[in-house]
């Protein structure tokens, strides 16, 4: 059977399975819409929380990025995992002791103020947003690649599909949903990883890659990969080119940012009580972890590879001297997402480091050369490398380089689309009940009956798996970019306005909504000021930047901004109300949690 | 024990507080414990003292190396679990576990 045919019955039994499970666990009130009845098993929980977390970009981005970054890329492994000890240690159990719905009803409460629940929303929209218009592109790329549909087309049958259990089974839906998500992705992850390095090592356990033996080289992946690239000029993979201080605040801006990213932390307001939420942010980290230590392997045995299968290899075959380029560099050279110039006329792709392509991406010509390459505008005459690739691709061209079998590239489809869904789906819940409960319900209509918010939870979710599919058919230059805004958004706002919400009683609501607009207005500015030139244009090098960090790790600072200013002003202004630290003292014990309120 | 007699006499009719407040303190204390490792693990092994560790090697890997992007996830999941557990024993020490709670409503 051919690819094509095996990747459409793959992902067809995927969603038949989604849909039919949706069905199954429709909502029938606000409690279940928004947070399962609050009576999830914290093993289930766990998975639907890893398959929550880990997005497109996990699945897809993450073992390229560390591929072609090397240690670089470590910020990514660590600061992805590291946010669940500050949640497991620091904010669920406690939130899940508050027993409401969503991230701004503890803030709204816990500061007696209606501006620090908007402002909370407004923070919880703009992370939320940016996260799903990436999560329904990386759909459509996905399909296009595999399914042979447009983008566009890709797009529409992601929205319908997160529109089917989204819209009518709520959290209950989405989460049973993710349990099976969790599964396909991680199978499709794991056996071209088992694969590959049983191919190259000789030992089955990808965790064990890295350091095994290739061969009888008696060099291990990581010395025979730099030993590789320290050939053709690159640095060593093992040594990173961020300064020490800018890995350092990138790690912590995403440790942080992932504690206090809303649609994580909702996740453990359905379990049924306090000790529960502990245990199911542990069982979640099993589940993430055992992809992410997994990367590593596939990272660097895919660099090799590519390295292997590319480099001095005859494009259209006539060269004698070298092997043919293999057909999927072709294929991605098709869609745009590789390129190649025959800068000295050779026949031959040499790779190298520094970029190929004038401004980093190939512009192609429409034409095609005399070895049938498609033709670039833009190649850089100064730089040796001849290649562009796309690191996203390394993970999906990973089984084709390696020969794996067909079923296991129709696999990598099927996982693909069960990571960018999950997410995309909890994410357009937590903006749902945004609007739904905390502007609605708690700002502008209190008097509503339950059903009637059930509706208009679900009207609201309508509206954002709308526009999210707006943003994945038609992507704003900046979603790149502003990945780093989500996080360092969520680092210094809510992070640390639920913290100190919890572990500092005196902290009240001038101090808290101080700390969070300055946390807020210092992050933005100055990723503005490098990623968008608001100030003109000042180069996005260390040299301008505050401290060496760069705007990817700023959120570090803007979380130092908000505790500084928010203990500052607290100290200045009235008190907690009484009633107000009688509540924490509450949150603090886990002894008569119950399930999550319905007001 | 010996905190909760004498915050006991202190708070008179409010018997419920001690327990809470010395149950809090020791949770703040395990929490410090568990975060310095946390910070040790991560930011420590993986990236500050990360070529001091690359002379050794785990697993056929440099140490630093292997820190940043495998060893400290493992011993995070180990903190969570050592934490759920031993924050337990602490609740029950001080009866403000909640074992007694239902499964849901």
């Amino acid at each position: 059977m051919s690819a094509q045919l095996l990747t459409y019955i793959f992902v067809g039994l995927s969603f038949a399975l989604y849909i039919g499970i949706a069905i199954w666990s429709r909502a029938g009130s606000t409690k279940e819409f928004y947070v399962a009845g609050g009576g999830v098993h914290p093993v289930a929980n766990g998975m639907a929380t890893a398959a929550d977390w880990m997005s497109a970009a996990s699945f897809i981005s993450m073992a390229g990025i560390v591929a072609f970054a090397g240690y670089d890329g470590s910020v990514y492994l660590m600061g992805w995992t590291g946010g669940y000890v500050l949640l497991a240690l620091l904010l669920a159990p406690y939130l899940r002791k508050f027993g409401k719905f969503t991230v701004p009803d503890f803030i709204g409460d816990r500061y007696y103020s209606k501006a620090a629940r908007l402002v909370a929303v407004v923070c919880l929209i703009v992370i939320s947003f940016t996260y799903v218009a990436g999560q329904m592109r990386g759909v459509g790329v996905v399909f296009s690649r595999f399914l042979d549909v447009n983008i566009e087309m890709g797009v529409l049958i992601g929205m319908g599909v997160v529109f089917f259990y989204a819209v009518l089974g709520g959290m209950k839906g989405i989460t049973y949903t993710q349990v099976a998500q969790y599964c396909v992705l991680i199978f499709a992850f794991m056996v071209p990883a088992v694969f590959l390095s049983f191919m190259v090592t000789g030992n089955p356990i990808p965790m064990l890659a890295i350091g095994s033996e290739v061969g009888d080289t008696g060099m291990t992946v990581l010395q025979r990969l730099d030993q590789s690239l320290v050939d053709l000029g690159f640095g060593k993979y093992t040594e990173g080119t961020k300064s020490t201080i800018d890995v350092f605040a990138i790690t912590m801006a995403l440790m942080v940012g992932t504690a206090g990213l809303p649609h994580v932390i909702v996740r453990f307001f359905t379990v049924p009580k306090v000790s529960d939420a502990r245990k199911s942010a542990g069982y979640a980290l099993v589940f993430i972890a055992l992809l992410y230590v997994t990367v590593p392997a596939v990272a660097s045995i895919g660099r090799l590879n590519f390295i292997n299968t590319v480099n001095e290899t005859s494009y259209d075959g006539s060269a004698l001297a070298a092997e043919t380029t293999p057909d999927f560099f072709k294929s991605y050279e098709d869609i745009g997402l590789y390129a190649y110039e025959d800068k000295n006329g050779d026949g031959i792709i040499q790779y190298g480091p520094g970029a190929a392509f004038q401004g980093g991406k190939p512009q192609f010509t429409g034409d095609r050369g005399p070895l049938g390459n498609r033709l670039t505008s833009n190649a850089d005459p100064a730089v040796a490398n001849e290649v562009y690739a796309d690191r996203d691709t390394l993970v999906l061209v990973n089984p084709e380089m390696a020969n794996l079998p067909a079923w296991v590239i129709a696999l990598m489809a099927a996982g693909g689309i069960a990571a960018a869904l999950s997410t995309a789906a909890g994410l357009l819940l937590v903006i749902s009940s945004a609007v739904s409960h905390d502007l609605l319900k708690k700002t502008v209509m209190p008097t509503i009956t339950d059903k009637q918010e059930l509706w208009a939870a679900r009207g609201a979710a309508v509206v954002a798996i709308g526009i999210a599919g707006y943003f994945g058919i038609n992507p704003p230059g900046f979603v790149a970019q502003v990945v780093a805004l989500a996080f360092g958004l969520a680092a210094c706002s809510l992070f640390p306005a639920i913290m100190m919400g919890i572990f500092t009683k005196r902290m009240n609501k001038e101090g808290a909504i101080a700390g969070m607009v300055a946390g807020l207005l210092f992050t933005i500015l100055y990723i503005g000021t490098f990623k968008f030139g608001w100030f003109g244009d000042i180069p996005n090098t260390a040299d301008n930047w505050l401290f060496g960090i760069s705007p990817e790790g700023i959120g570090t600072i803007g979380m130092v901004i908000n505790f500084a200013t928010a203990f500052t002003v607290a100290a200045f202004t009235a008190k907690t109300p009484e009633d107000v630290k009688a509540m924490v003292e509450q949150i603090r014990v886990p002894s008569g949690a119950g399930a999550a309120h319905t007001h | 024990m010996s905190a909760t007699t004498i915050k006991d006499v202190a708070s008179g009719e409010k018997a419920d507080v001690p327990p809470k407040l010395s149950y809090w303190a020791e949770n703040l204390r395990l929490l410090g414990g568990l975060l310095a490792i946390w910070f040790t693990v991560s930011f420590g092994f993986g990236i500050l003292l990360r070529d001091l560790l690359d002379n050794f090697s785990i697993l056929g890997v440099p140490a630093g190396f292997w820190f940043a992007q495998q060893g400290s996830i493992y011993v995070f999941i180990a903190l969570i679990f050592y934490y759920s557990r031993a924050i337990h024993k602490i609740e029950q020490k001080h009866g403000v576990d909640d074992d007694e709670e239902g499964a849901s409503s």
